[in-house]
């Protein structure tokens, strides 16, 4: 078996876009859940909008791409406020029930042949953009064990540096009063309204920021790939993002994007194991997918159970009791 | 705020019952007394629960045993082509039939249905691209027929139809495909009833059937969904995965392996699943209350547990749907406006009574009261001498039977397939919340109407959509009515 290939794989996917992505949709997770406490279950949903935001921006109406990502942050703070409006100030469990069900409506209806003038139904949108043609690198990264196409080089440049800015956007709001407030709320909502914190706006705020952080991985989805389609957007999309978070350390500043990598690396190290066993005889094909996902069921239980607070996250910081 | 002010009352409730709950979670483990006794117990029921283990372990590897018989049986391309990436399940499964084929012919196949049911008798004619018939086929019970042809382009008709069946479409009779050498090419028909032509009240009678159809299935998988948020507050996400584990371990004791016939296979799904609901009680959640563990951490367990559940059942069963050996290919009865198979019929007048059953069970039986007495209100049940856990594994194993009989239903009236368990937790948890969550009566009435949303939206709006009015009805419910139909006000706040 080649186990150096499947480290390979590992470590390519480690730093890889998606992996970048994915710490976005983390970060994001983490103001809602990490910071304030929201059980945002419809992550997927964000990472939806703001795909779609692009690729309906450029490939159904022909705006230019900025104007495209202009539509790709409206769409996830209009997400953010109709999902918020009627469930922040229920209980956290109909919050996470709502979310995880209206990032599902809306999959379903990106998926749907009657949306497929706009959305592309189950085929999704296919599109040019700009943004390889102002690629400034000639040759690829190449780290001597891993190495990158040219283009893969810049997009993975654009997309870490958009994780490092959200990291520090975050990590500095969250050192601000507002951040102080915010945390409050999550310790105890009853104390920060008796100080006369108005809640529910500062919840609602909280969903708008790490709703636009997601949105901003669906965006750079769309760039990156040049392609929408709905069937990226599954409830587990969301789940993935919740096993990095926690991975990583909730409420931790660089929890996600430690988290990420780790995530990605051990996924991808993994399904290129079975996939070679598979292809050697041991296992039959195509087990590589659902093995996968079963590790990461199997691993989504044993960390939130025995190590809640992930690699980074500060026992003290957090009580996970949603 | 005025809307603030009738809120305080209610939160206030809410945060003493917290922490009246945590309170007994941190009392538990420092009293050295309840400490002794419980590793006595635990010790004494041990081996009852390493038995039932192994009674699962069993029935699953009898039922392991069953896709290799089924390929010995001359389906190769079913038993082994069935290994798809979750994530594009509509996609890979023609992609592995190509490798399996012969090279050289190709296959025009397709499955017509009315309303869920296969249609036998549909007269299908092959016409090639310079106009000659190349020949003609005729579906057989279950709606399935193929015809196989050299690489090329071809027109399929539907030549002649059953009494009372009709394309949906009067442009829909003939479709242009190509098929290449070796591939397959799927060729869909629509087909619905005669009479539909008449106008948007048939289809309305029809899917207020169908509505209810789903919705009773829908309510009986509810009821487990919402007694366990009830005794335990936890929302269980592996919830949709029982369902389908009861059809699954259905299907493997039915249609391949031992080949029993399907009430006999049924019951002992029923009994498999509510094995499961008690294994996965005692293995996983009762130890974890024990520890204190918290909500948010259980309903990331239930999470991982339904993705790992979900998967291991992709496996075993494959990304296909398949239907039961039994009851197939049934002429359709037609009451008035209904028209419906018989084993419909049964289905739905089998979840009306059981439905009605629990609920009487429920208000009339000891058990009953204590399971209600404990979803009120946890320490006070306990503190008037109901043994609270007893209470939540019976809870566990009757939620868990009622969702694997409703996976049953459900398969034997559409298609067993190991996704739908997922699909069905978001209706159910629209239905539970509809009806009022924690409550068992709220989760029937909620469901009922879910499904008849869900239904008879197609009437209006396309039928891929139908799953988003279903969750859509949440968002609303959540708007007008939060607490639900028949919940209380301080279970929301």
């Amino acid at each position: 078996m080649d186990v150096v290939g499947a480290l390979q794989t590992g470590l390519q996917s480690a730093f890889g876009t998606q992996a970048a992505v994915y710490a976005l949709l983390a970060i994001g997770l983490n103001v809602h859940y990490g910071y304030t406490g929201l059980l945002n279950f419809g992550q997927a949903g964000f990472f939806l909008v703001g795909a779609y935001g692009v690729g309906i921006s450029i490939a159904t109406w022909g705006l230019s791409i900025w104007a495209a990502v202009f539509m790709g942050l409206v769409a996830s703070v209009a997400l953010a406020l109709l999902l918020g409006a009627p469930t922040l100030r229920l209980r956290s469990d109909y919050f996470a029930i709502t979310t995880i069900a209206v990032a599902e409506v809306l999959r379903l209806v990106a998926n749907s042949a009657p949306a497929g003038p706009v959305t592309g139904g189950p085929l999704g949108l296919q599109f040019s953009s700009p943004f390889y043609a102002v690629n400034p690198f000639d040759v690829g990264l190449n780290l001597g064990f891993i190495s990158y196409p040219v283009n893969t080089t810049w997009a993975m440049l654009v997309t870490w540096s958009l994780v490092v800015l959200a990291t520090l956007a975050v990590a500095l709001l969250m050192s601000s009063p507002w951040g102080r407030v915010i945390r409050s709320i999550r310790e105890d909502e009853e104390a920060a309204r008796s100080l006369g914190k108005n809640v529910f706006a500062y919840k609602m705020q909280s969903l708008v920021l790490g709703g636009v952080i997601g949105g901003t991985g669906g965006i750079m989805w769309a760039i990156v790939g040049n392609t929408v389609n709905a069937n990226t957007f599954r409830p587990q999309a969301t789940f993935f993002a919740y096993a990095i978070l926690i991975l990583g350390g909730a409420a931790s500043r660089i929890g996600p994007i430690v988290g990420s990598m780790l995530f990605w690396f051990v996924l991808a190290t993994g399904q290129s194991v079975v996939r070679q066993a598979g292809s050697a005889g041991y296992l039959p094909g195509g087990l590589a997918g659902p093995t996968a996902l079963i590790l990461t069921g199997l691993g989504l239980m044993l960390l939130v159970v025995y190590r809640p607070q992930g690699v980074f996250g500060n026992t003290r910081e957090l009580s996970l009791d949603g | 705020m005025g809307s603030n002010d009738h809120l305080v009352g209610p939160r206030r409730m809410s945060s003493i019952q917290r922490s009246s709950r945590t309170a007994r979670a941190v009392r538990h483990p420092e009293t050295p007394i309840d400490e002794e006794y419980r590793e006595l117990r635990l010790r004494r029921r041990r081996p009852a629960l390493t038995a039932l283990v192994s009674l699962i372990l069993a029935l699953v590897a009898a039922a392991v045993a069953g896709p290799a018989v089924a390929e010995q049986d001359g389906a190769p391309a079913k038993g082994s082509s069935t290994l798809v990436l979750a994530q594009d399940e509509d996609e890979g499964v023609d992609a592995d039939d190509v490798d399996e084929q012969e090279p050289e012919p190709g296959l025009l196949f397709g499955t017509l249905r009315e309303a869920g049911d296969g249609i036998g008798g549909v007269e299908l004619s092959v016409v090639d691209d310079d106009g000659q018939v190349v020949g003609t086929t005729v579906s057989d019970d279950s709606g399935q027929w193929e015809f196989e042809v050299e690489a090329g382009d071809y027109v399929v008709t539907v030549e002649g139809l059953p009494e009372g069946i009709a394309l949906r479409d009067d442009d829909g009779a003939s479709r242009e495909v190509s098929v290449s050498s070796g591939g397959r090419t799927a060729v869909p028909f629509q087909l619905g009833e005669a009479t539909a032509v008449s106008g948007r009240a048939v289809l309305f009678a029809q899917q207020i059937l169908s509505g209810l159809r789903i919705g009773l299935i829908l309510a009986m998988t509810a009821v487990g969904l919402s007694l366990i948020f009830g005794t335990t507050g936890l929302i269980n996400f592996a919830h949709g995965e029982l369902v389908v584990f009861g059809a699954i371990v259905t299907w493997m004791l039915n249609a391949a392996g031992p080949q029993l016939h399907l009430l006999i296979a049924g019951t002992l799904g029923v009994i498999a699943s509510g094995l499961l609901g008690l294994a996965i009680d005692r293995g996983i959640f009762r130890p974890l209350r024990r520890r204190g563990v918290g909500l948010f951490q259980l309903l990331v367990v239930t999470i991982g547990l339904g993705l790992l559940m979900r998967n291991v059942l992709l496996i075993w069963f494959g990304g296909e749907p398949r239907q039961y050996a039994d009851y197939i290919g049934q002429q359709r009865l037609t009451l008035g406006p209904f028209g419906l198979t018989p084993r419909v019929l049964i289905v739905m007048v089998a979840s009306t009574a059981i439905l009605i059953g629990v609920a009487t069970l429920l208000r009339t039986s000891r058990m009953g009261k204590a399971m209600r007495a404990v979803a009120d209100n946890r320490d006070l049940a306990e503190s008037s001498g109901i043994d609270v856990e007893r209470v939540v594994s019976i809870v566990w194993v009757s939620g868990a039977a009622l969702a694997g009989l409703g996976g049953i239903f459900y398969g034997v009236t559409l298609t067993v397939e190991y996704f739908s368990g997922f699909q069905l937790l978001l209706l159910m948890f629209a239905g539970v919340i509809l009806g009022g969550l924690g409550t068992a009566y709220g989760a029937m009435l909620g469901s009922l109407m879910v499904g008849l949303i869900t239904e008879l939206s197609v009437v209006w709006f396309p039928d891929e959509l139908k799953y988003a009015w279903g969750l859509g009805v949440l968002v609303l419910v959540l708007l007008v009515r939060p607490q639900g139909l028949l919940g209380r006000r301080e279970r929301i706040g």
